[in-house]
């Protein structure tokens, strides 16, 4: 090595230089984890944790982005086990053979505070395996909300939720947040409504612990459209969103949303093949004043893309 | 070039691994400035090329964003690397092969992680959208061995001292690799939650901070005192602009979230920081400026010194907007509008871009001794990429202050889209004519390397004049 390595200016700026780095790095980094650490997840943040699963950005266990091994979110209006009539609904997340844990029940640590030790004691989430059937549900002590592993505390398992419960009971909604990341909604659509507005229309910011085991959070940087993250709360109809999402002009004729008709799949929900070259005529004939009415739109099939991220978008109250 | 893939380092000839990244940079210029123009069409007219997954806004938006960014600007880094860094330590490039062959793998793992985030294949995270097998591809065989490459020509050089443009090259490939690898650390190890969300900004600010922007930088540092033939006015106001660069730069990554529940300590903290990058944006508009002193005829006569202060220019605007617009008193009428979007482009396309192009174009006439093949397809390029990105920024400023007025007042989402309406037609005129601006520089380049007149042994091509 020649001898400018070994100029004395040079040794004092490398090690002013890694001051300077690792300061900045100490200040940016390794402080906030504190703050972040001690963040107690609150019920938003285990009923979006728990809906969508461990991951629903591209992982190993969903290499296609295609959705299919994640969680159901089912409405449960008796106990599955013994068929005796619940007090009120609850909501149970079905976790089948060869879905990944979500990150609560895979680190326990990230729910925080209260949240984590009631999980492991009451909730008995330390008894699921990674991958086994489970069923998950949010239930409280007090106001505060823990992890409870229904498999183990009452021997609900997936097969007992799903045949009692009818088809509009379920919510595909890690699925759903699948789409929505695979295709691209959030370079449009924020999941964050912020501090200092949006609170009368797109809804109250959200608070530090609601994102605990969330990923990713998908929040957009560049709102081209409105605010989704209490979405479900403004507008609720499953009819609206299927016309909607199959071309945005139906019912928002300003609307500058990409259609979404190829979510539908080859098949609606009777089993008819959708012909979406005559759909695209006979709208073009509408838009042209041909025709008097736009084309029906076709219902989408219980297991299309269209449906999974419509219930998601629904369930974002 | 791919001949040399496999021959002996000593057989290849000096610059030809930055001839290779100097091509690339401007082919992913054109494929990238194309995109743009593809997705500014679909904004300003939604029903442009509909009804097919691959060709959804959803799917090319962050095509656009990553062939710009990596391929661009960031092989147009690499080029400007592999000659003006052996040039300023009166050596020889350390290694031409492995500059050879960094410039092939990136082209191929760049082409791979465009066509799987395409598909939709995403982690889901702005600025670090490719999944993490391709992050781990960038780290070990883009960044890296450029990053070796550098260093190692440093370390070998047969000047004494180092001058600050190796100072930046040097510390910029360095803290890239930090800043990768930290950023991805959400994907390496899981990490959810606002964990994920504060290291996507966190990434997506220091790449800016301590790659784009000093790296973009340290290219003017050369430019200027090269073609005009002054020294650089100052090099203690270099000094001040490397370490202001390191100390204020890196600090601020939590000013993107202010509207998020991160730590207000934070938030505070990340506002004054941001401030003070004015510091370095202050001392590098002086530095250049003041180097120009009896030479500001060349801003009208040549190419690369007109490209050079250009970008140079721009940087005023663009600090003043990035210094200000992150305090609370106004990031929160501005936040997530189409400000930003202007923003990022006065960063990328303005500022950015005219340094980064003169090094190409001056570059690419030293390495291959051929003239530029026309001026005036030159100045071509130049006016319409200026007019262009004005027309973009402009435009896209004034959408972003009327959806800002739309946000507080909360008026109906839909209104604000109509307001908008005209700005979006006049966003993807201004794109395309970047787009254009480019094909007519990449046939000009190739026209150069094909028929410029040569460039005798000793001689600068600036010394030649024009002859088209």
């Amino acid at each position: 090595m020649s001898l400018g390595v070994n100029f004395r200016e040079y040794k004092i700026g490398a090690r002013m230089f890694g001051l300077a780095l690792g300061g900045s790095m100490c200040i940016t980094l390794f402080l906030p984890s504190f703050d972040f650490r001690s963040a107690v997840s609150t019920d938003m943040a285990l009923d979006k944790q728990l809906s969508a699963g461990w991951e629903t950005g591209w992982n190993i266990y969903d290499p296609l982005m295609l959705g299919k091994n994640k969680p159901l979110k089912v409405l449960v209006k008796a106990d599955p086990k013994t068929g005796q009539a619940l007090a009120q609904p609850v909501w149970a997340y079905v976790y089948n053979q060869g879905t990944p844990s979500p990150n609560g029940v895979d680190h326990p640590d990230n729910l925080g505070g209260p949240v984590e030790t009631l999980s492991k004691t009451k909730g008995r989430i330390g008894e699921a395996k990674n991958g086994a059937p489970t069923v998950y549900l949010i239930s409280h002590e007090g106001t505060v909300p823990y992890i409870e592993d229904a498999t183990a505390t009452m021997g609900w398992t997936p097969e007992m939720v799903l045949s009692k419960a009818q088809d509009s009971d379920i919510e595909h909604d890690g699925e759903g947040k699948t789409l929505f990341v695979r295709e691209g909604c959030w370079w449009c659509h924020t999941l964050l409504p912020e501090e200092t507005q949006d609170w009368q229309v797109f809804g109250a910011p959200p608070m530090l612990g609601d994102f605990n085991g969330e990923s990713p959070t998908a929040f957009g940087s560049d709102r081209k459209a409105p605010d989704l993250l209490h979405v479900g709360s403004r507008n609720s109809s499953r009819e609206w969103m299927m016309l909607h999402f199959f071309n945005p002009r139906l019912v928002q004729p300003h609307s500058i949303m990409p259609r979404f008709d190829y979510l539908w799949g080859e098949k609606d929900a009777s089993g008819n093949t959708i012909d979406y070259a005559k759909w695209r005529q006979d709208y073009d004939d509408y838009h042209a004043g041909k025709r008097d009415y736009p084309p029906e739109v076709p219902v989408p099939a219980k297991d299309s893309e269209a449906r999974a991220l419509i219930d998601w978008v629904l369930s974002l109250k | 070039m791919l001949k040399y893939l496999f021959a002996k380092n000593e057989d290849i000839p000096a610059g030809s691994a930055a001839i290779y990244f100097g091509f690339s940079a401007i082919v992913w210029f054109v494929i990238g400035t194309g995109l743009g123009s593809f997705n500014a069409a679909k904004l300003a007219f939604p029903d442009f090329v509909t009804g097919s997954e691959y060709f959804a806004f959803g799917h090319m938006r962050q095509v656009h964003v990553h062939a710009v960014i990596f391929g661009w600007i960031s092989m147009a880094f690499a080029m400007a690397m592999m000659y003006i860094t052996p040039a300023l330590g009166n050596t020889r490039l350390w290694s031409e092969k492995l500059g050879i062959w960094n410039a092939f793998l990136w082209n191929v793992g760049l082409s791979l992680g465009l066509f799987l985030l395409w598909a939709g294949l995403t982690s889901g995270r702005e600025y670090s959208d490719f999944i993490w097998p391709i992050d781990l591809y960038i780290a070990a065989f883009i960044a890296l061995p450029l990053a070796v490459n550098v260093w190692m020509t440093i370390v070998t050089r047969r000047t004494q001292g180092i001058y600050t443009t190796n100072w930046f090259f040097a510390a910029g490939t360095f803290m890239v690799i930090i800043v990768f690898l930290t950023g991805n650390l959400p994907e390496w190890f899981h990490l959810t939650g606002l964990t994920e969300a504060y290291l996507t900004w966190w990434f997506a600010h220091n790449v800016l901070g301590l790659w784009i922007t000093p790296v973009a930088a340290a290219i003017a540092y050369y430019t200027i005192p090269k073609v005009t033939g002054n020294p650089l006015y100052s090099h203690r106001i270099g000094h001040l602009h490397f370490w202001s660069v390191v100390v204020f730069y890196s600090t601020p990554a939590a000013h993107h979230l202010m509207s998020a529940p991160l730590p207000e300590w934070l938030k505070s903290f990340a506002s004054v920081e941001g401030v003070l990058i004015l510091v370095p944006a202050i001392a590098f508009v002086s530095n250049l400026l003041l180097t120009m002193q009896g030479k500001w005829n060349m801003f009208v006569e040549n190419l690369e010194v007109r490209f050079t202060i250009t970008g140079v220019l721009m940087a005023i605007p663009l600090n003043m907007q990035g210094g200000f617009q992150q305090t609370r008193a106004i990031n929160w009428y501005i936040h997530g509008t189409g400000w930003i979007v202007a923003h990022a482009h006065l960063a990328l396309l303005g500022f950015s871009t005219f340094l980064e192009a003169a090094a190409v174009y001056l570059g690419l006439q030293s390495l291959m001794k051929r003239k530029l093949y026309s001026l005036a397809l030159g100045n071509m390029h130049f006016w319409m990429l200026l007019i262009g990105f004005s027309i973009y920024w402009i435009s896209m400023t004034i959408a972003g202050l009327i959806q800002g007025a739309g946000k507080i007042y909360e008026v109906p989402y839909i209104d604000v889209v109509i307001a908008e309406h005209p700005y979006m037609i006049a966003r993807w005129i201004g794109g395309t004519l970047v787009f254009m601006s480019n094909v007519i520089w990449l046939y000009n380049m190739w026209m150069t390397a094909r028929a410029g007149t040569v460039v005798p042994a000793g001689r600068m091509p600036h010394e030649l004049a024009y002859e088209r």
